[in-house]
């Protein structure tokens, strides 16, 4: 007799269960192909962001692994400060991971045909599912074992090495490389592009193998691997000198020596110099204005030697730096002030703001005197005008404003800002054989 | 006799449960954690409410080394080292910061909690205040605590390279061992 109320219940829940996986099913199926159409759509209209992808794999994914347990996972970690995370929170999440048994359970049993099976197999998911708050805390569940597979590794070597970061190094660099009044010598290109790239995973290991304990506290960065403890310390030392020395190596013997002393001598600014300053002294900012400006490298790859040109792009890579960093600091005073790290948003506000601004202004003067070095032609600072006004004014923004919104606009114009100048810069490039002044051309 | 068995596992963990919550107070709290038998590898947990840091369980191998022992035995203290600094830093500035946000808006005149009734808080200009005189009081504290973690730093790294050259000279050594006699 006890059966009986149990089985109907078993028979309503999996009957919900099951419509209610098939009717999410559906939805996924059908909405589907209507965002793939409004990505193509886009795709014309703006830049395909790495989110899209993201995006289309995660649809994928969901609608290859059928099961409910996917679709309803709740996020792992709290997004706020854990030190500040509330205990209901906690037991709103108990909550659910005790609801979560019953459902997966119900799955596997409306699958079976038998009644019989059903009858037997009920009060075993009914009792896990009451016992399941009591087993494993969620806490113990957070545990990984530090076992590295090598699957993960290329993931985890990737993040290790910023490769978002070092991927934009070494773009400058090729701009620079192309920019360069040297005839274009695929060879040297390849050899330049790799030695700079892993030149940059080097420093940027090494930076990370440095700041763990830092790292750790700031919301940004506290998914590094090292924070995680995807990877040993000794790992991340190791993978840091097998891509600094072939990196050096390529670049001194394979392209120039002075490529490679540029190259040397930027890892040593950024690891030595940069990353410890971090926590002593505003000038800190200076110097990572210079590691940014270092990847002039290019430029030295193609012609061998440091002219004005070289000078000129280095000033523009060193001066875009400011209204870059400055506005990305403004937003993270807190976590600066709580980790101890010296930065001018926090100790030298106003000083801050009025470096962003001045090195702005700074750019559209070296666009203007660009041609005057044979670097472009006099169309470079008109078609870049429009740009550098913009940022400028942002810059005038947030110097005036100081607040997170100026702060923002000015961090995410600067994103779009250096890969489009460095390509004006390229579409404008002085030729080899033309004369001075625009002048001259009829 | 199943069901017994599971009241009395159900019985600890609640125990458990109820111990650690006597032993929240103290921020230096040890995980209860224990990892399955048969891994024979380091476990590595959430970040901790207080420091952020996230803990490692060391795994004892049966036949660790005297040079494994230390290396263990090093990282663990800095762990701990680690956990207390931050640990402290971390309330210390939750503190200071309500003390300065109360402060503000009693200044201000205004009340603890607005007319919503959710707590009031100052803008990050007005914290920017903060901001400042908490990194400069903590400079020197800071100054002092990077050179020990770099010291620490360099000398876990030292030492697990020195443990993975033994592991390897060990693994070559019975087959020498082997070839010769």
């Amino acid at each position: 007799m006890a059966a009986s109320p149990h089985t109907l219940s078993s028979r309503l829940l999996t009957g919900w269960g099951g419509a209610c996986i098939w009717y999410l099913e559906g939805r996924a199926m059908r909405e589907s192909p209507r965002r793939f159409l409004h990505l193509l759509r886009n795709v014309n209209q703006q830049w395909v962001t790495f989110q899209h992808i993201n995006f289309l794999r995660r649809m994928y994914v969901t609608q290859l692994n059928r099961s409910l347990k996917q679709q309803i996972k709740p996020k792992p970690e709290p997004a706020e400060s854990p030190f500040l995370a509330k205990t209901s929170l906690d037991e709103a999440k108990a909550e659910i991971c005790e609801m979560r048994p019953l459902v997966p359970s119900s799955l596997s049993l409306s699958r079976k045909p038998s009644e019989k099976a059903l009858i037997e197999l009920e009060p075993t998911s009914v009792t896990e599912g009451s016992i399941a708050l009591g087993k494993e805390t969620k806490e113990e569940k957070q545990w990984k074992e530090m076992k590295l597979r090598a699957d993960d590794l290329p993931g985890i070597l990737a993040r290790l090495s910023k490769i978002k970061l070092t991927a934009l190094v070494v773009s400058t660099t090729s701009a620079g490389f192309a920019l360069a009044p040297a005839p274009f010598d695929w060879s040297c290109f390849l050899l330049t592009f790799v030695g700079t790239g892993l030149a940059s995973c080097a420093a940027n290991s090494i930076n990370q193998f440095f700041e763990v304990p830092f790292d750790s506290n700031m919301n940004r960065t506290k998914n590094r691997p090292l924070v995680r403890g995807q990877i040993s310390p000794l790992l991340a030392v190791s993978f840091a000198t097998c891509c600094a020395v072939p990196g050096v190596a390529l670049l001194t013997w394979g392209v120039n020596p002075l490529t490679g002393a540029l190259g040397l001598f930027n890892i040593f600014l950024y690891t030595c110099c940069y990353t410890p300053l971090k926590r002593v002294s505003i000038a800190n900012t200076w110097v990572g204005a210079v590691v940014g400006a270092i990847p002039v490298m290019g430029w030295t790859a193609a012609t061998g030697s440091l002219d004005a040109g070289a000078c000129l792009l280095g000033g523009i890579l060193y001066s875009w730096q400011f209204p870059h960093f400055n506005a990305l600091s403004w937003g993270l005073r807190e976590d600066y002030s709580r980790g101890g790290y010296c930065m001018m948003s926090v100790t030298h506000p106003a000083l801050c703001r009025r470096v962003a601004l001045r090195h702005c202004l700074a750019l559209l003067a070296m666009c203007a005197a660009a041609p005057a070095l044979d670097v472009t032609t006099w169309t470079f600072p008109v078609i870049a005008l429009p740009i550098n006004l913009y940022i400028s004014y942002l810059g005038f923004r947030f110097y005036r404003d100081a607040d997170r919104k100026s702060s923002r606009k000015l961090f995410f114009c600067s994103l779009w800002h250096l890969p489009l100048l460095l390509l004006l810069m390229l579409t404008c490039k002085r030729r080899a054989g033309e004369e001075g002044a625009g002048a001259q051309q009829s | 006799m199943a069901e017994s068995e599971e009241l009395k596992s159900l019985l600890m963990k609640v125990k458990e449960e109820s111990e650690k919550l006597a032993e929240n107070s103290t921020f230096r709290k040890v995980s209860r954690f224990c990892p399955p038998r048969k891994s024979h590898h380091d476990w590595i947990g959430p970040p901790d409410k207080y420091s952020n840091l996230r803990p490692i369980h060391f795994y004892i191998p049966e036949n660790e080394s005297p040079l494994e022992q230390k290396l263990r035995e090093l990282r663990q203290e800095t762990q701990d080292w680690n956990q207390q600094f931050w640990a402290d830093q971390n309330l210390a500035f939750q503190k200071e910061k309500e003390e300065f946000v109360r402060s503000r808006l009693e200044a201000k005149g205004l009340d603890l909690r607005a007319a919503s009734g959710q707590k009031a808080t100052l803008n990050a200009e007005e914290m920017a205040d903060f901001y400042k005189e908490f990194l400069s009081k903590n400079f020197q504290k800071h100054v002092h605590y990077n050179r020990d973690w770099y010291k620490r730093n360099f000398a876990i790294t030292f030492f697990m390279g020195k443990v993975a050259l033994e592991r390897i000279w060990n693994k070559l050594r019975p087959k020498q061992k082997k070839t010769s006699s």
